[in-house]
C-alpha cells in the first residue's frame, strides 16, 4: 500500500504580517515573492515522493488513423516496468472527457484524431525506464486521410471527427464537422450598405499560438489507504479537473483530493486536463505515488492552443468616417477536439465589431473539428482573432477616407450606454476614446536609439538585434494604433461563482485572518490581492492565504480575467459575514458598555472595532477572544444569458474591459525584420486592486501580444502535423525583443463589481497585436494580413 | 549507456579507438538536447571536458590555434582582435549561457549547416586538424563539411585543434533570425578581407545542405578590385560592384523552405547581408588608411 | 554510476545515475534542489540556469557526468554566495536574500516565478561582472532567459534597482 507520508513539495500557508498600507488599492509585495527567490516554491514539477514511479505517455505520431493493434507484451516485460495502460484498462464505462463536451478520450480507442494523441501509459521506477519501454509498445496503425481546413471538413465526402455526435451543439450546426456557429444579427446590414460612401473589405488569418507557460504539465498522483487517490497538480480549475477526473476513475469526487501545487504560468493552456487522469490511473493501478512531468517537445501536444482563425470582414462608413455597417465571417479552427471551443465562438462573435458603435451588423462565427492540434482558451479567447481583423479594418477605411485613424475610431467609439449586436446595453464606463486619446499623448521615443556617437551602432537596438544585420540601413519607423474590447467573466449563462473560506482568530494576541479559497494562483498575484482585501474588510494586518485544494467549494476557472472580481468578491463578501458576526459578537460582550456599539455604523480598522467617527470601541483581540469567527459561502456576479442561436441577442457578458495600444516599430525594409521599439498602453481597470500587480498584468498580456505579432505560431503542415514543437523553433519574445511598456492606467468604477474593479489580464493581449501590425504597415506599406508577420511577408519574396 | 571520462588527450583517442559509437561530449548544447529529447541514445558518451589542451589556443604568426572545446565567450573575450569575424559569429550564438559552453569544435562535430561559426571560418580561412590513433590528418574547413549533419570525421577520429588564419583585414559577420536574439539562423554570411592577398573570402551558412564559400561572387569582386585599383586608391566600391557581388552570392546558395523561412527568402537575404556586410568591411578598410584617398563615401547600402 | 561534486558549497553525491541525466535531473531529483527549473530543457529558456565553477550555464545541457568535481552555484545558495562574495552585509539583502533577490520581490518581478531562479542566477552574476550595466547591457545578459509573465519591464526595473542598491552601498563605504 502507498506511503502515508507527505510528498515533499506540499503546499504550506503563505503568511504575511504586513502595514496598514497593504489594504484595497496598495501595492503590498507578494506573500509567496521570497519562496520563489530562493527556489524553495514548490511547483508541481518538483513533487517528489519516496518510491515514486514515473509517467510516460506513448502519443500518436499520425494525425488521424486506425488503430489496428496494440501489443504491450514488450514493455511490459521489461525490468522496471510496474504497468502498461491502454484504452482497455480504463476502469468504468466514463473514458472520455471535456470541459463542455466530453469528446476527448482519455486514451486513444480505435482510432486517433490528431498528432500527439495519447495512446499509452507507462508507469516505471526512473523516466528513462518509462521512455525505453513506451518505445517498445508496439502500435499498428492504419492512417486516414485528414481534415485540415474548412474546405476539407465541410466537403461532401469529408469525414468525420466526431460520428454520431449527440452534444448539445449538435442539433443546430449546420455540418458534424462544425462544433458550434453562432450568428449575430441585428438592424440590416443590407439597407444600411446601401448608405455606405466607402466601404472596405478584407481577409484575415491569425496563426495558431501558444501560452507557452514556461513550467510544464506535470503533477504527482499518491494512492491512499482509502482507495482514493492524492494529487499535486498545476492547473486553473481544481474543480472542473475534479469534475472530469473522477468518473473516469470510478471514484467519488471526495476520494479525489486535489491541492494545487505551484503554477508556472497557464495563460489558458491549463484549464483542459492534461496528465491529470493518467497519473491518478497510474498510482491506482500500481499502488505506488506517479509523478509525470512534460519535457518541451511534449508539452506542446499536451494542451490545447489558441485557435488559429480566417476572417472575411466589410465595413462601410459615410464619408465623414461614421460607420454604417459591418459584416464578418471567422471561421476558427477547433482541431480534433471540443475543448472550449463554443465559448469561443461565442467571444468571436459578440465581440467581432470591437469597441464601436455600429448599428447594423450581420456576423456569423464558427469553429470546426479538424485533425489539427485541439484548439482552446488563450488569454483573449476569441476576441484577439477578431481584435486583429477589425483593427486592421479601420485602418484600411481611414486609409480610403483619408482621415486620421485614431480619429476614425474615436468617432465610432462606444462609451456607456451603447447598444452592442448582442442587444446589451453597456452599463458601465466605456471610455474607448479616451483611452485612444492618452496613448497618442504619451511622448514618443527617441529616433535613431542605436546611433552611438563617434563608435559603432549599437545593434541590440537595431533589428536583428545580437545578429548584427544592419548599423541602419534600410530601417524604416513607423507608428501603429488600436484598441480593443474583452468580456470578463464566464458568459451566455453560465453559473460563474466563486467560494470562500474566512476566518478571523487571536493568535499570539493579534487577530489574524485566514483566507481559504480553490482559486488557482498561476502567476497573476490572487493571493496578495485576496490578503489585501481581508485586511481592508478585517482592518487585521496579518493574513494567512490557506493553499488552495477541494476541501472547499469551487473558486472557477483562474481565468477570462475573472478570479479578482469572482473569487476576490467572494473573498470580500465572506469578510463581511465575518465582519457581520464579529460586531454581533462585540455587541453582545460589550454593547451594554457604549451606546455606539448600537447606534453607530462600525468599522473593522487597526486591528480595533472604530466607530464611523473614529472612535474605537474594542480591540478585535477582546471581541474574539478565544472563540475564532468562520464563515463561508460562494459569491455569483449578476447573471448573464445565451445568445439567441438564430440572431445572436442577449445579455452575454456581465463585463467589458478595454485597452488601447500605440506601437513603434522600426523595419528592416529590406530583410523584413523588426524591432519594436516602444509600445504604450491604455487601460481602464475600474479600481487598481494592487497598482503593481496590474501593470504587470499589462506589461505580459502586451508582450505576448507582440509574439502573435511578429514571431509565434505552431506551424502545422497539410496533412496536420506539428512541425516546430520546441522553444528552439516556437519562438517566444526574449527581453532583447521586448520594448519599454509605458503603461496608463485608468480608474473608471464599474458599480456592478466588487470594489468598482474590471477585469484586466485579457484586455491587453488583444490590442497589441493589431498595434504592433499597424505600425509595421505604416513603416513597410504592405497589406500584412496575416499574423504572425513574417520577414517573407515584408520583403514579400 | 556508458560514461567515458578520459584525463587526456592520448586516453581520449584510445577510447574513441576502442569504441567508435562514443559520442564526445563538450559543451553539451548539442548532443543533450538530443539525449533529453530522446533523439539519441549513443552506447557512450565520452565527456571531453577534462582534455587540458582542448580548452587551450595559441595565437601565432600567421595563425590562430584553437583548442576545439575553447567556449565562443572566450573567443568573444580573448580573441576578438585576431578572430573578429568569428567572435561576431560567436556574440549571435544562443545566449550567455550557451556561449559560455558551445564551441567552435562542436559546431564542426555537429556539422548543423545553421552552425554560427561555419561562416566566418570559411571567410576567414581555417583548417581542422583531427586526430585518431592512427595519426593526425589537417583537413581544411571547406572539405570538413560532407553533407547536412555530416563531416569528415572517421568514425575513431576526435577534432583537436582549428587553426584559423589570423585576420589581416577586417572581417564581418551577420545573421538572420525571427528574434533579437537566442535564435537559429535562417541564413548567416560571413566575409574577410585579406588585403596581404588582395583577396575576399565569404562563407554562407544555412543556405545549402552545408555551409560553403560563394566563389562566383569571390572571383568577381577579386576581379572587379584588383581592376578598378580599389586595393591602392581606397575608393568606395561602386554600387553596381556591390549589386553584382550580392547577387552571386545569392546565386551560390541552395537552400530549401523549412518552418524558420523560405528558399527565396534566404537566397535573397543572403545577399542583402553580402551588399551590407561588404559595405562594412570596405569602409573599414578606408577608414584604417588603407588606400590612398580618405574623402568620405557612402556605405554601400 | 557515482557523481559527486559540491553544490552551494557542500559536497553532495549521488548514485544509480544514468548516463544520460543531466546536471538539472541530478540536482532537482537526486539531491533535492529543485530550485533550478525545467522549462524547456533544451538550453532555450535559461529557467535552469547554474554556475559552473562559476560561469552561467544551462544545468539542462551538463551531462552528470561533467559535473564531477565541479563548483556548482544554483538559487538555493545564491543568498549565502553574495554574502562570501560581497561581505557580510551585502546592500538591499535582508537577511536570508542575495540583493538581487530582495530587487526581485521589491519591483514586482515575480509573477509565476518559473523563470526567476535562472534569472536571479544570470542577473547576480551580471551584476558581479558589471556592477553598474546599461539598460542595453541587462538586456544582453538576460537574453538567454526567458519570461513569459510580465513583458520583462519589471525584471529590468528589479535589475537597475539591484545594481543601484549596490552602487549606494558602495558609496558609503567609500
Amino acid at each position: 500500500m502507498a506511503p502515508t507520508t507527505r510528498p515533499t513539495g506540499t503546499p504550506t500557508k503563505l503568511e504575511q504580517g504586513a502595514g496598514a498600507e497593504a489594504g484595497v488599492g496598495d501595492s503590498p509585495l507578494r506573500p509567496d515573492g521570497t519562496l520563489k527567490v530562493t527556489g524553495e516554491f514548490a511547483y508541481s514539477s518538483d513533487m517528489w515522493h519516496e518510491d515514486m514511479l514515473w509517467g510516460c505517455t506513448l502519443r500518436s505520431p499520425h494525425a488521424h488513423a486506425e488503430i489496428v493493434s496494440i501489443d504491450i507484451g514488450e514493455a511490459l516485460a521489461q525490468a522496471g516496468v510496474y504497468a502498461v495502460l491502454t484504452y482497455d484498462d480504463l476502469p468504468t464505462e466514463v473514458k472520455n472527457y471535456g470541459l463542455e463536451i466530453q469528446d476527448t478520450p482519455v486514451l486513444a480507442h480505435g482510432r486517433v484524431r490528431h498528432h500527439g494523441e495519447p495512446v499509452a501509459l507507462v508507469a516505471a521506477d526512473h523516466p528513462e525506464t518509462a521512455r525505453r519501454a513506451a518505445a517498445k509498445i508496439k502500435v499498428e496503425y492504419r492512417e486516414l486521410p485528414v481534415v485540415h481546413n474548412e474546405e476539407s471538413a465541410l466537403a461532401a465526402d469529408a469525414p468525420l471527427l466526431h460520428e454520431g455526435r449527440a452534444d448539445h451543439h449538435s442539433p443546430h450546426v449546420p455540418h458534424p464537422n462544425i462544433v458550434h456557429r453562432q450568428p449575430i444579427v441585428r438592424g440590416d446590414a443590407k439597407a444600411a450598405a446601401e448608405r455606405a460612401e466607402a466601404i472596405v473589405t478584407g481577409e484575415y488569418e491569425v496563426g495558431m499560438q501558444d501560452q507557452a507557460f514556461l513550467g510544464p504539465e506535470s503533477g504527482l498522483a499518491v494512492p491512499a489507504e482509502d482507495g482514493g487517490v492524492d494529487l499535486y497538480i498545476a492547473t486553473q480549475w481544481l474543480h472542473a479537473d475534479l469534475r472530469q477526473i473522477a468518473p473516469v476513475l470510478g471514484l467519488p469526487e471526495e476520494k479525489v483530493r486535489m491541492t494545487l501545487s505551484g503554477v508556472g504560468g497557464a495563460f489558458g493552456g491549463r484549464e483542459d486536463l492534461s496528465m491529470q487522469i493518467h497519473a491518478c490511473l497510474l498510482a491506482l493501478v500500481t499502488g505506488k505515488p506517479v509523478k509525470i512531468v512534460y519535457n518541451r517537445f511534449e508539452s506542446f501536444f499536451g494542451h490545447v492552443h489558441r485557435h488559429p482563425a480566417k476572417l472575411w470582414y466589410e465595413h462601410g462608413a459615410t464619408r465623414d468616417g461614421k460607420l454604417t455597417h459591418m459584416r464578418c465571417r471567422i471561421v476558427l479552427d477547433g482541431g480534433a477536439y471540443a475543448s472550449s471551443s463554443p465559448a469561443v465562438v461565442g467571444n468571436a462573435a459578440s465581440l467581432s465589431v470591437g469597441p464601436y458603435v455600429v448599428d447594423d451588423v450581420e456576423i456569423e462565427a464558427l469553429a470546426l473539428y479538424t485533425n489539427n492540434p485541439p484548439c482552446g482558451a488563450m488569454r483573449g479567447f476569441g476576441a484577439v482573432q477578431a481584435c486583429f481583423a477589425y483593427e486592421a479594418q479601420m485602418d484600411k477605411l481611414a486609409a480610403e477616407l483619408g482621415m486620421d485613424p485614431v480619429e476614425l475610431r474615436q468617432k465610432n467609439a462606444m462609451s456607456q450606454g451603447t447598444v452592442m449586436p448582442t442587444g446589451q446595453t453597456v452599463d458601465s464606463p466605456a471610455p474607448v476614446a479616451e483611452l485612444l486619446r492618452r496613448v497618442k499623448a504619451m511622448p514618443l521615443p527617441m529616433e535613431a536609439q542605436w546611433e552611438n556617437v563617434g563608435g559603432e551602432p549599437d545593434v541590440r537596438a537595431l533589428p536583428g538585434g545580437l545578429s548584427n544585420t544592419t548599423h541602419g540601413e534600410g530601417v524604416v519607423r513607423g507608428v501603429g494604433y488600436a484598441v480593443g474590447i474583452k468580456n470578463v467573466g464566464f458568459s451566455e449563462g453560465f453559473d460563474d461563482y466563486s467560494t470562500a473560506r474566512v476566518r478571523l482568530q487571536v493568535v499570539g494576541g493579534e487577530p489574524v485572518a485566514m483566507v481559504h479559497t480553490a482559486m488557482a494562483e498561476v502567476g497573476q498575484g490572487g493571493v496578495t490581492v485576496h490578503a489585501q482585501i481581508a485586511r481592508t474588510e478585517l482592518g487585521v494586518a496579518r493574513v494567512n492565504i490557506q493553499p488552495a485544494d477541494t476541501r472547499v467549494g469551487s473558486a472557477g476557472s483562474t481565468s477570462a480575467s475573472r478570479q479578482t472580481y469572482v473569487t476576490g468578491g467572494a473573498v470580500k463578501y465572506v469578510c463581511e459575514l465575518v465582519r457581520e458576526q464579529v460586531l454581533e459578537r462585540g455587541r453582545r460582550k460589550f454593547g451594554t458598555y457604549h451606546p455606539a456599539w448600537a447606534t453607530a455604523e462600525l468599522l473593522l480598522e487597526g486591528g480595533k472595532v472604530v466607530t464611523d467617527g473614529g472612535e474605537v470601541l474594542a480591540s478585535l483581540a477582546d471581541v474574539l477572544g478565544d472563540e475564532p469567527v468562520e464563515a463561508e459561502d460562494e459569491w455569483r456576479h449578476r447573471p448573464t444569458e445565451p445568445f439567441d442561436l438564430r440572431t445572436g441577442q442577449g445579455f452575454g457578458h456581465v463585463q467589458y474591459s478595454f485597452a488601447a495600444h500605440r506601437a513603434v516599430v522600426e523595419v528592416d525594409t529590406e530583410l523584413g525584420l523588426v524591432k519594436v521599439v516602444e509600445l504604450a498602453c491604455a487601460q481602464d481597470v475600474g479600481k487598481a486592486m494592487n497598482p503593481q500587480a496590474v501593470v504587470g498584468q499589462i506589461q505580459g498580456g502586451t508582450t505576448q501580444g507582440l509574439g502573435l505579432a511578429v514571431m509565434e505560431e505552431i506551424v502545422v503542415d497539410p496533412g496536420a502535423k506539428v512541425r516546430n514543437p520546441s522553444f528552439t523553433d516556437y519562438l517566444i519574445p526574449t527581453i532583447l525583443d521586448t520594448p519599454t511598456i509605458p503603461v496608463d492606467v485608468l480608474e473608471l468604477a464599474d458599480e456592478h463589481a466588487p470594489y468598482g474593479l474590471r477585469g484586466a489580464g485579457e484586455a491587453p493581449t488583444l490590442s497589441s497585436t493589431p498595434a504592433v501590425v499597424a505600425a509595421i504597415r505604416a513603416a513597410t506599406g504592405k497589406a500584412l494580413r496575416r499574423v504572425p508577420v513574417r520577414p517573407e511577408h515584408i520583403v514579400e519574396v | 549507456m556508458e560514461f567515458l571520462r578520459p584525463a587526456s588527450w592520448e586516453e581520449a583517442l584510445a577510447a574513441k579507438a576502442e569504441h567508435p559509437s562514443a559520442v564526445p561530449i563538450a559543451g553539451g548544447t548539442d548532443v543533450m538536447v538530443e539525449i533529453n529529447f530522446d533523439h539519441r541514445r549513443p552506447t557512450h558518451l565520452m565527456d571531453l571536458n577534462r582534455v587540458p589542451e582542448l580548452h587551450e589556443w595559441e595565437v601565432g604568426d600567421g595563425t590562430v590555434r584553437l583548442g576545439a572545446s575553447v567556449s565562443y565567450s572566450k573567443i568573444i573575450d580573448e580573441l576578438a582582435p585576431v578572430l573578429p569575424g568569428l567572435a561576431l559569429a560567436s556574440h549571435t550564438v544562443g545566449s550567455p549561457q550557451i556561449r559560455n559552453r558551445g564551441s567552435v569544435g562542436g559546431n564542426l562535430g555537429a556539422a548543423s549547416p545553421a552552425g554560427d561559426s561555419h561562416p566566418a571560418l570559411l571567410a576567414a580561412g581555417a583548417e581542422v586538424e583531427v586526430e585518431s590513433v592512427r595519426g593526425i590528418r589537417s583537413i581544411p574547413v571547406e572539405d570538413f563539411y560532407t553533407g547536412v549533419k555530416r563531416n569528415a570525421l572517421a568514425e575513431d577520429e576526435l577534432i583537436k585543434w582549428v587553426h584559423i588564419r589570423k585576420a589581416d583585414g577586417p572581417q564581418q559577420f551577420s545573421k538572420v533570425g525571427t528574434r533579437n536574439a537566442m535564435v537559429i539562423a535562417v541564413c548567416a554570411f560571413g566575409i574577410a578581407l585579406h588585403p596581404g592577398t588582395r583577396t575576399v573570402q565569404t562563407g554562407v551558412g544555412s543556405a545549402a545542405p552545408t555551409p560553403l564559400r560563394a566563389r562566383a561572387a569571390e572571383d568577381f569582386l577579386n576581379a572587379a578590385l584588383e581592376d578598378g585599383g580599389f586595393w591602392d586608391n581606397g575608393r568606395t566600391i561602386p554600387p553596381s560592384v556591390a549589386r553584382e557581388f550580392a547577387q552571386l552570392c545569392s546565386g551560390a546558395c541552395n537552400p530549401i523552405d523549412d518552418v524558420r523561412g523560405s528558399a527565396t527568402y534566404r537566397r535573397r537575404a543572403v545577399g542583402v547581408m553580402a551588399r551590407r556586410t561588404l559595405g562594412w568591411i570596405w569602409e573599414s578598410y578606408r577608414a584604417g588608411g588603407n588606400g590612398r584617398t580618405t574623402e568620405g563615401g557612402a556605405r554601400c547600402a | 554510476m557515482r557523481v559527486t561534486f559540491t553544490v552551494n558549497g557542500r559536497r553532495h553525491e549521488a548514485d544509480d545515475v544514468w548516463e544520460g541525466e543531466s546536471l538539472l535531473y541530478v540536482l532537482r531529483e537526486r539531491m533535492g534542489l529543485p530550485g533550478s527549473k525545467n522549462a524547456c530543457e533544451q538550453g532555450e529558456c535559461g529557467s535552469c540556469t547554474v554556475r559552473l565553477d562559476g560561469e552561467s550555464v544551462c544545468a539542462c545541457l551538463v551531462a552528470a557526468g561533467q559535473a564531477e568535481g565541479r563548483e556548482v552555484v544554483t538559487v538555493e545558495g545564491l543568498a549565502e554566495y553574495a554574502r562570501e562574495r560581497d561581505g557580510s552585509a551585502p546592500a538591499g539583502g535582508s537577511g536570508d536574500l542575495a540583493p538581487v533577490q530582495q530587487a526581485f520581490i521589491d519591483a514586482g518581478a515575480v509573477q509565476c516565478g518559473f523563470c526567476t531562479p535562472g534569472l536571479l542566477v544570470a542577473a547576480d552574476e551580471l551584476i558581479e561582472r558589471n556592477p553598474q550595466p546599461s539598460d542595453a547591457d541587462i538586456r544582453e545578459a538576460l537574453s538567454g532567459n526567458l519570461c513569459r509573465c510580465t513583458g520583462y519591464e519589471k525584471i529590468m526595473d528589479a535589475v537597475r534597482l539591484a545594481a543601484a542598491r549596490a552602487d549606494d552601498s558602495a558609496q558609503e563605504v567609500v
